[in-house]
């Protein structure tokens, strides 16, 4: 059954990627998708299917440059543009691209050196608070409580010294990554997955109460206003003289930011892609690969485990870090609400979903997951309080859909969803929608007895 | 009756009876000594002319004041800790893995309680009931959390866990995580759908709110709520029995044995999916019962009420040494006593700087500090680290 499938698949991919074929199928989806989401911005599946027409740029079978040039086109030029129309999607955009870079940056964790990391928030929330802090009148506050402060206080700093903030936020997590890495180095396994859950509730237990000797993090509250760097002069005024036609409606500043930030994700994401994909394939990348499968034939082999490990810890953390200096500065506001164990584990969710290991999985399961949690539960439940409304009736059980209670709210469910995700993804298909082909191998190996973990003294 | 009494170990009664007496007096006597000893120390400070400003007392006989009810919180939370560690506990110890969704088993057993006492309650029942009845009532409640949380564990090991058995560690736990979050959604969801909130509050009868006086010295009254008296004595006899199970019944013996090596214990003719489903029964039915007693102590729970408690639980198996019953015990209470003295204290030692919501924190501390220098826990037996 399952070996039917994937042969007929790949006959199917056979049969599109002869000839020209490609091309005209990726332009053809692409003029499709544009032009439905140009025409009806508010409608899911055009959505869905822009998101597919971008894919399709990378699975079907074409010359390089040509990819790569449609890939330009499309990230710079189409998707501003059909932002500017409808800001919705460009904040699922952006979404999708803060967490795939999230869901990478844990990837170098979990997925390529094996260490299991609960607490990967903690990062994004020390980059987040990071520039939250010293972005927003907060240092000329510190004295003053939630209901003292004034509304007036100066800022601290330029918002321009946000561009340097990305750069420290890497700096700051990583060397965080590197402190929580050290003591981290004697447990392994399931006690490692429990440090890192005790240490990101720490952090956002110290952001959820640090506003009281000194005021740090402005306590549950969150710290807001923070600054957004400034736009160039005359960025405005040209964006709307290019594509108001285009757009239908004069674009505002705030619809400019999105546009701004969802550039800088979208930089941020392409550097992150391009390092994890170098270290892949990499000494380092191998090296670490070597110690998830077995660190003690790793350190056999000359490989030293532990700066590697620290390594993995910091680079991960630091890709969170960047993020999170980004996405601070484009919600203008942090609170501690954000960095939850919940956003944590729909992080892992992400990467488990894609493919422990695999980048493109781990990408497709950011961008999965996003899409399901702000678009799809959403509009389902927006479907259903519609139904709620009329007065409509399931036929043969004569059931009124006003019956329905008004709690039923899927967009409030995601633990269920993330929840049944990784227990079925574990039990059917642990290595993930699209496997890395190494880690394929390695876990459809069953180990050769039960006893594998019996060793260890008397218990209970 | 007297040969079922000869059958009876005696011994293996009394011991565990004799060792919460040691952990909590052993505990409470240490954190005491240490909080004199700080308070001693913080003469003339700060906080000690805040103290005498505002209330007229110095900070010693502040802290002397409050010792005892700081205690018996401490003894009180301890003990329910210490029931949850064992849920944490026996599972590691048969299968060497983390049962994260053991939180989530003791939020079902708050919640089936609560539930069936608010169902009484609707009856009328509970407003008639006397002082001995709404005990037995309270029992009962205990009972129905403990068949629902004990049923609940067994079928998530049935369907989550079990097939994962033979695989990387990392599987099963992170489908441990996957139920663990399921089930507080699954949780919310039939509340909200059958009451139409997500929180619920346990209703008020019989005596539980009442207090007793243990001591009095002069015009000083020492007094503990009838609930805490409750919860200690369940807590007690749950523990006693689960220690007689596991150490002098054949049963036990099948699970000590599939503990040390399935394989062997599966040659011997133990059937050791068996042997598993009944760990999980008991741990969760401790887990469930603990939930209820939690509910009756803190009177509101919510569908994510067992996350805290799961983890410090979590933290006090691995600090009295997981895998092993009497370290679970112990873990429990130290790690009640700490953040009962953390929540009464801090705030005051501090002069309001670091208040109680510290407390949270003190737990996570410990768990860190315990898995990185001691991570056999204080009874120090060996647990292997695995990849």
């Amino acid at each position: 059954m399952k070996e039917s499938i994937k042969t007929q698949l790949k006959a199917l991919a056979a049969f599109l990627n002869q000839g020209r074929m490609p091309y005209f199928m990726c332009i053809g989806l692409i003029v499709l998708s544009t032009a439905l989401v140009y025409g009806n911005p508010r409608s899911i599946p055009s959505f869905l299917l822009f998101v597919f027409a971008a894919s399709s740029i990378y699975w079907l079978k074409m010359n390089r440059a040509v990819q790569l040039g449609l890939a330009v086109f499309f990230a710079v030029i189409l998707i501003p543009i059909l932002g500017a129309r409808n800001v919705f999607y460009l904040e699922v955009i952006f979404q999708i691209a803060v967490f795939s870079a999230l869901a990478l940056g844990l990837n170098i964790v979990v997925g390529f050196s094996g260490l299991l990391n609960f607490g990967y928030m903690a990062f994004y929330a020390v980059g987040a608070y990071l520039w939250g802090f010293f972005g927003s009148q907060q240092p000329n506050l510190l004295h003053a409580t939630v209901t003292t402060r004034a509304l007036n206080t100066p800022f601290f700093l330029a918002p321009d010294y946000f561009y340097l903030f990305i750069f420290l936020g890497v700096i700051v997590a990583a060397v965080l990554g590197l402190i929580l890495g050290l003591p981290v180095l004697r447990v392994r396994g399931d006690y490692l997955a429990v440090i890192t859950l005790a240490f990101g509730e720490i952090v956002r237990q110290l952001a959820n109460n640090l506003d009281k000797p000194l005021n740090f993090t402005n306590g549950p509250q969150g710290i807001t206003p923070i600054q957004r760097p400034t736009m160039p002069e005359g960025v405005l005024h040209l964006l709307n003289r290019v594509i108001q036609p285009i757009v239908g409606h004069r674009v505002t500043d705030n619809q400019a930011y999105n546009i701004l930030f969802y550039l800088i994700a979208l930089l941020v994401v392409v550097a992150v892609i391009v390092i994890t994909y170098r270290l892949d394939d990499s000494k380092v990348g191998r090296a670490w690969t070597a110690i998830r499968e077995d660190e003690l034939s790793a350190g056999a082999m000359g490989i030293n485990a532990n700066k590697l490990k620290l390594g993995a810890f910091a680079v991960g953390a630091s890709f969170a870090g960047a993020m999170g200096v980004l996405f601070a500065a484009s919600r203008t506001f942090v609170s501690p609400e954000t960095f939850t164990f919940l956003q944590s584990v729909g992080v892992l969710t992400m990467v488990i979903l894609g493919g422990i290991g695999s980048i493109t999985g781990v990408i497709v399961g950011a961008t999965v997951v996003t899409l399901l949690n702000i678009q799809v539960l959403q509009s389902f439940s927006l479907f259903l309080s519609q139904l709620r409304q009329s007065d409509s009736v399931i036929p043969i059980l004569n059931w009124h859909w006003s019956h329905l209670s008004n709690q039923l709210d899927p967009s409030k469910y995601q633990r269920l969803i993330f929840g049944v995700v990784l227990v079925l993804m574990m039990i059917y298909r642990p290595t993930g929608l699209l496997p890395a082909v190494r880690r394929k191998r390695e876990l459809n190996e069953t180990p050769e007895d039960g006893e594998t973990q019996g060793k260890g003294a008397e218990r209970v | 009756m007297r040969k079922f009494m000869g059958t009876v170990d005696l011994r293996q009664i009394l011991l565990p009876i004799g060792q919460m007496a040691i952990f909590v007096i052993g505990a409470g006597a240490l954190c005491s000594v240490i909080m004199l000893i700080l308070a001693m120390l913080c003469r003339g400070s700060g906080a000690d002319l805040a103290l005498q400003s505002t209330q007229g007392v110095g900070i010693v006989s502040y802290t002397v004041n409050s010792l005892p009810q700081v205690l018996i919180d401490g003894m009180t939370i301890g003990f329910v800790y210490a029931a949850i560690a064992l849920g944490y506990t026996m599972v590691y110890g048969v299968l060497q893995f983390i049962n994260f969704a053991h939180s989530e088993i003791f939020a079902i057993g708050a919640f089936c309680g609560v539930e069936s006492l608010i169902a009484l309650n609707g009856l009328g029942i509970l407003a008639r009931a006397g002082t001995i009845g709404s005990f037995l009532y309270f029992g009962l409640a205990l009972l129905i959390g403990m068949a629902a949380s004990g049923g609940m564990a067994v079928l998530v090991e049935r369907v989550a866990y079990r097939p994962l058995r033979n695989s990387p560690t990392l599987v099963p736990l992170i489908s441990a995580i996957g139920v663990s979050f399921a089930l507080q959604d699954v949780i919310r969801l039939t509340e909200s759908l059958t009451t139409g909130q997500f929180y619920r509050v346990i209703p008020t009868f019989g005596d539980f709110d009442d207090h007793l006086t243990i001591l009095r010295i002069g015009s000083r009254v020492i007094d503990i709520q009838v609930k805490s008296v409750v919860v200690i004595l369940a807590a007690v006899a749950m523990l006693v029995a689960l220690n007689y199970l596991v150490k002098a019944t054949k049963v036990g013996k099948a699970i000590r044995a599939v503990a040390q090596d399935k394989n062997t214990a599966a040659l011997m003719g133990i059937g050791v999916n068996g042997i598993i489903s009944l760990t999980f029964l008991v741990g969760g039915s401790l887990g469930g019962a603990a939930g209820v007693m939690y509910a009756l102590k803190f009177t509101r729970i919510d569908p994510f009420v067992g996350f805290m408690p799961g983890i410090k639980a979590f933290a006090a198996a691995v600090l009295g040494g997981i895998g092993n019953l009497t370290g679970a015990l112990l873990g429990g209470m130290v790690l009640g006593m700490i953040e009962s003295f953390a929540g009464a204290y801090l705030g005051t030692y501090t002069m309001g700087a670091f208040g109680a919501e510290y407390k949270d924190m003190v737990a996570f501390l410990i768990l860190i500090l315990v898995i990185i220098f001691r991570p056999n826990g204080l009874l120090g037996e060996q647990v292997s680290q695995k990849a």
